[in-house]
C-alpha cells in the first residue's frame, strides 16, 4: 500500500519537473526596473550636494577639504537603494545600475569616493547664491559642508564662507552614543 | 573516523538562526523566500533552526534597537564556536535610515563582530544566496571600493561640448 502511494507521489513530482533555480551557476536576467548599486559619474557631477540632501539614509556625505576641493563619499552600508539621488541629480551623474551581487566582508567595499573641483564666486567665496535666509533651509542646502568621512558621520552644519575652524572641529566629531 | 566523515560531510552545511532585531519584516520575508522550492537553499545544506544552540550562523536583520540589544548579545553567546554572523539588509549593515537615532545602536557591527554584509533594502533572494555562496567559497567577491577624481574642471568640458554641438548645428543648417 505504501509502495503504491510512493510511486504515485513520484509520478506527481515528475509532472512539474524541477523548479529550483540553480543560482550561483546559472544567473537569470535581472528585471529592468531593479534599483541596484548607484553608479557615480565624476565627469558630470557638479558637486551641488542635492543627492546628499535628499538621501533618506543620509549615506552621501560631503566634505570641503579646501576651498576648491570637495570630497563626496557614498557609504553603501546604509544605502536603501531608493533611487532618489538619481531622480534629483540635475546633471544625471548618478544612475542606478542593476548590480545587486554586492555582498562583502568589509564595509569599505561598497563605498564610492569622489573628489571634485569646485569653482567659487570670486567676490563672496561661496558656491551658490544664498537666496533663502531661513536658517533651517540654509542648514539643509547650500554652501560649504564639513561631514566627517572617517566616522561616516553627518554634521548638520554649513557655512556660507569656508571656515577652517569648523573643518578642524569636524575632525573630532563622533556620533552621539546611546550608552 | 566518524568525526572525520562528519567533518567532510557537514563541514559546509551551516545551520542558521534567524534573529530579527527590530526589522520591518522586509528582510525576514526575503529570508523565508530563499527557503522556498524556487530558491532552494537546502541544496547547500543550510537549514533554519529555532534555537541558537543548534546553529552555526546567525542572520541578523534590522538595526539593533536598544530593547533587543541584550537579547541579541545573549543569542550570540549561545551559539557554539566557530560561528558566522551575516548582517542582512541595510539596517543591519550600517543602520539604514536610522543610523544615528537615539533608540538604535546603528548596525549589527557595533554590537557583534559581523563576518558578511549583505546590503539591500530588502536584498533580493539572489543577493542573500550570493552572500551565502560567498561565505561557502562558491563565488568570488565582486564589490570593491571605488575612488573617482576629476582631472579637469567639468565646466570647461561642458563648454567645449556645447561649442562642438553648436558648430554641428550650423553645418546642418547649411545643408
Amino acid at each position: 500500500m505504501w509502495l503504491t502511494s510512493k510511486i504515485k507521489q513520484i509520478l506527481m513530482v515528475m509532472k512539474p519537473g524541477v523548479v529550483t533555480l540553480d543560482y550561483p551557476n546559472e544567473r537569470p536576467p535581472v528585471p529592468e526596473n531593479l534599483r541596484g548599486q548607484p553608479v557615480f559619474d565624476h565627469q558630470k557631477c557638479i558637486g551641488c550636494g542635492g543627492c546628499s540632501d535628499h538621501c533618506p539614509a543620509r549615506c552621501i556625505l560631503v566634505r570641503d577639504v579646501c576651498q576648491e576641493l570637495r570630497v563626496m563619499l557614498y557609504d553603501g552600508g546604509r544605502c536603501t537603494y531608493c533611487g532618489r539621488c538619481a531622480d534629483i541629480c540635475p546633471e544625471k551623474a548618478i544612475t542606478m545600475s542593476n548590480s545587486f551581487e554586492i555582498a562583502c566582508d568589509q564595509k569599505e567595499d561598497i563605498t564610492t569616493r569622489m573628489e571634485l573641483f569646485m569653482m567659487t564666486c570670486q567676490r563672496c567665496g561661496r558656491c551658490y547664491e544664498m537666496e533663502k535666509t531661513n536658517a533651517i533651509d540654509r542648514i539643509n542646502l547650500k554652501g560649504f559642508r564639513y561631514d566627517n568621512l572617517e566616522q561616516r558621520a553627518l554634521i548638520r552644519k554649513t557655512s556660507e564662507t569656508f571656515d577652517p575652524a569648523l573643518l578642524k572641529e569636524s575632525d573630532n566629531y563622533q556620533r552621539p552614543s546611546d550608552k | 573516523m566518524l568525526k572525520n566523515l562528519c567533518k567532510r560531510m557537514f563541514g559546509k552545511s551551516i545551520w542558521v538562526y534567524h534573529c530579527n532585531t527590530g526589522a520591518c519584516n522586509g528582510c525576514d520575508i526575503e529570508i523565508l523566500n530563499i527557503l522556498t522550492p524556487f530558491y532552494d537553499v537546502e541544496r547547500f545544506g543550510i537549514k533554519l533552526v529555532a534555537s541558537p544552540r543548534h546553529a552555526d550562523a546567525m542572520l541578523i536583520s534590522g538595526a539593533v534597537t536598544r530593547p533587543t540589544l541584550p537579547l541579541v548579545k545573549r543569542a550570540y553567546e549561545a551559539i557554539p564556536n566557530p560561528k558566522l554572523v551575516f548582517a542582512i539588509g541595510s539596517c543591519a549593515t550600517g543602520g539604514g535610515a536610522w543610523f544615528d537615532t537615539y533608540n538604535v545602536t546603528g548596525g549589527a557591527d557595533k554590537v557583534l563582530p559581523v563576518n558578511y554584509y549583505i546590503p539591500g533594502c530588502p536584498p533580493r533572494p539572489e543577493a542573500i544566496l550570493y552572500g551565502v555562496a560567498l561565505a561557502l567559497g562558491l563565488v568570488d567577491k565582486q564589490a570593491a571600493p571605488v575612488e573617482l577624481k576629476q582631472m579637469e574642471f567639468p565646466i570647461d568640458m561642458y563648454e567645449r561640448n556645447e561649442a562642438w554641438e553648436k558648430r554641428n548645428v550650423i553645418y546642418e543648417l547649411l545643408k
